[in-house]
């Protein structure tokens, strides 16, 4: 019994510890102090600045690149990650090991060099860098969570049932329509929802491929205000974790 | 378009769309870093770069405090969170699933915003950011990044293992020691592996955190890299990279990374 408390007034103590720092923040979103810390009175004025101030155009701006991004590279990914699950999928062991590694290196690799090597590859190609290439740099990195949902779901397929539709007379395409694209579904829709929160996540990477013309996303805002004091990015980042938490409960965690 | 269609009927060629970008994007990237590692700003063959880090206390002064600090976030991680992983995953202190789901919602966070909060934390509790306050950031922010890969492990252990244990007198001390931690080693390898490689590699958030009064080596390589100095900033990636890999390689023996993709 003793042993029970003692174990549950732990996670309490931790969970408290954990949240500290999100409660803090929220509390200090209804103050209008630059500066984190000082309590200067109840005030909404932060989040009415987000929506008539001189931060509006900005971080207006940076949710909609933030969303647009998102949006596209993870369906990008998605498309792209699925044929080459299938492909992977009817590869031999060995190829299939050798595409499992490449595929493993952006997830595997630390974002700093992923972000630096991307940066680099722009540069030296002469390619300018802003919206396109951030696109790019976050399909590289989503893609591979979207083949790493699908595979599963592959493998649990019966194979029969793709060789039966041939059988019957099903065109190659027809089979993939009819058969295994509705069993990969599953695997496609978690793919796509968490390369959109990789997306809209990244920071990182993002920073590296977005070139120097104005660009920004919500990540290099909230940087960009962070190291101004941060006062309106409690209020941003209050709003963006009730859509966020309220996405990952629609898409049932 | 015949050829296209004969092409399209072997399934394992849909693969080649992928590998082309794979190319494109990881490996021409990453054979970029080394040849910006090894040239100089001529494009000659070179060893300056390297040479320029040896010579270079600061650099190389950074890149020793960066693994020392991210040994110890780990460590303080690990302990800090395999008794609370221990303690959800146990049947008999009947913690229940909400508690698991609190644990892990703190992933969902932005780095930055985290790490933004908890500056505001140390703030309002007066606590001076300086090399503690990194360190317990660090803490916060990567603690159910430790948490939820040792839980996981736990959770699908075999319990028969455990009670074979029992019944052959082991008790409960030595039933930990020799039955429950060696099976939960795989949890902590990946916890030490999501712990260890984004605070090694992690920069800005020293910046926020100390305001700027700690350099990290991420921190170092970021500078390098937007002041110009792609050739040094490309060295200095290259260093990380090996490292990362000897990382990789030693939280990793059999190969089920690849495969099952981690813990993510």
């Amino acid at each position: 019994m003793m042993q029970k408390l003692l174990a549950k007034s732990y996670l309490w103590v931790l969970l408290v510890l954990l949240y500290a720092p999100v409660a803090v923040i929220m509390v200090f979103s209804f103050t209008e102090a630059k500066v984190l810390g000082n309590w200067s009175g109840f005030s909404t004025r932060l989040y009415t600045s987000l929506f008539t101030g001189g931060a509006h155009h900005s971080l207006v701006s940076a949710l909609w690149n933030t969303f647009l991004i998102a949006f596209v590279a993870a369906t990008v990914s998605t498309v792209l990650g699925s044929i080459a699950a299938i492909g992977i999928f009817n590869l031999k062991a060995r190829a299939r090991q050798t595409v499992g590694f490449l595929n493993s290196i952006p997830m595997l690799n630390a974002d700093i060099i992923t972000g630096i090597s991307l940066f680099l590859l722009f540069v030296t190609f002469g390619i300018s860098q802003g919206l396109t290439t951030v696109i790019l740099a976050h399909i590289t990195f989503c893609t591979p969570y979207v083949v790493l949902s699908v595979l599963p779901r592959l493998k649990q397929m019966n194979p029969n049932v793709y060789e039966a539709a041939l059988d019957l007379g099903a065109t190659p395409f027809y089979a993939l329509r009819k058969i295994i694209f509705p069993e990969i579904r599953p695997g496609m829709i978690s793919g796509f929802i968490l390369s959109l929160t990789l997306s809209i996540d990244d920071f990182a990477v993002t920073i590296f491929t977005i070139g120097n013309e104005g660009l920004e996303t919500l990540s290099t805002y909230i940087y960009a205000d962070a190291r101004k004091g941060g006062a309106y990015t409690r209020a941003a980042s209050v709003i963006y974790h009730h859509f966020r938490y309220g996405a990952a409960a629609v898409a049932g965690y | 378009m015949g050829k296209l269609s004969v092409l399209l009927s072997k399934k394992g060629n849909w693969v080649i769309p992928y590998l082309v970008f794979l190319l494109i994007f990881v490996l021409t990237p990453l054979a970029l870093i080394v040849f910006y590692a090894f040239t100089g700003s001529d494009g000659r063959f070179t060893l300056v770069n390297f040479v320029k880090f040896m010579q270079h206390p600061e650099a190389i002064n950074t890149f020793i405090y960066s693994i020392g600090i991210a040994v110890i976030t780990t460590f303080v991680c690990l302990v800090l969170a395999y008794p609370a992983a221990y303690i959800l995953s146990q049947r008999a202190f009947n913690t229940s699933k909400t508690m698991v789901v609190l644990f892990i919602l703190p992933m969902w966070v932005n780095i930055l915003v985290r790490t933004l909060a908890t500056v505001a934390l140390f703030d309002f509790l007066s606590v001076p950011l300086g090399q503690t306050a990194l360190i317990f950031g660090m803490v916060y922010n990567f603690l159910p990044f430790m948490i939820y890969p040792i839980y996981n492990t736990l959770q699908k252990m075999d319990h028969n293992l455990i009670e074979a244990a029992q019944d052959l007198g082991a008790n409960p001390f030595q039933v930990f020691v020799k039955t429950v931690f060696p099976l939960s080693m795989p949890g902590i390898m990946s916890g030490i592996m999501m712990v260890f490689m984004p605070t090694i590699s992690t920069f800005a958030i020293a910046e926020l955190l100390t305001m700027n009064n700690i350099k990290l080596f991420g921190t170092t390589i970021q500078e390098n890299i937007n002041n110009g100095m792609w050739n040094y900033g490309a060295a200095l990636s290259l260093i990380m990279l090996i490292l990362i890999g000897i990382t990789i390689l030693l939280s990793n023996d059999d190969d089920n990374m690849t495969n099952e993709g981690g813990v993510v």
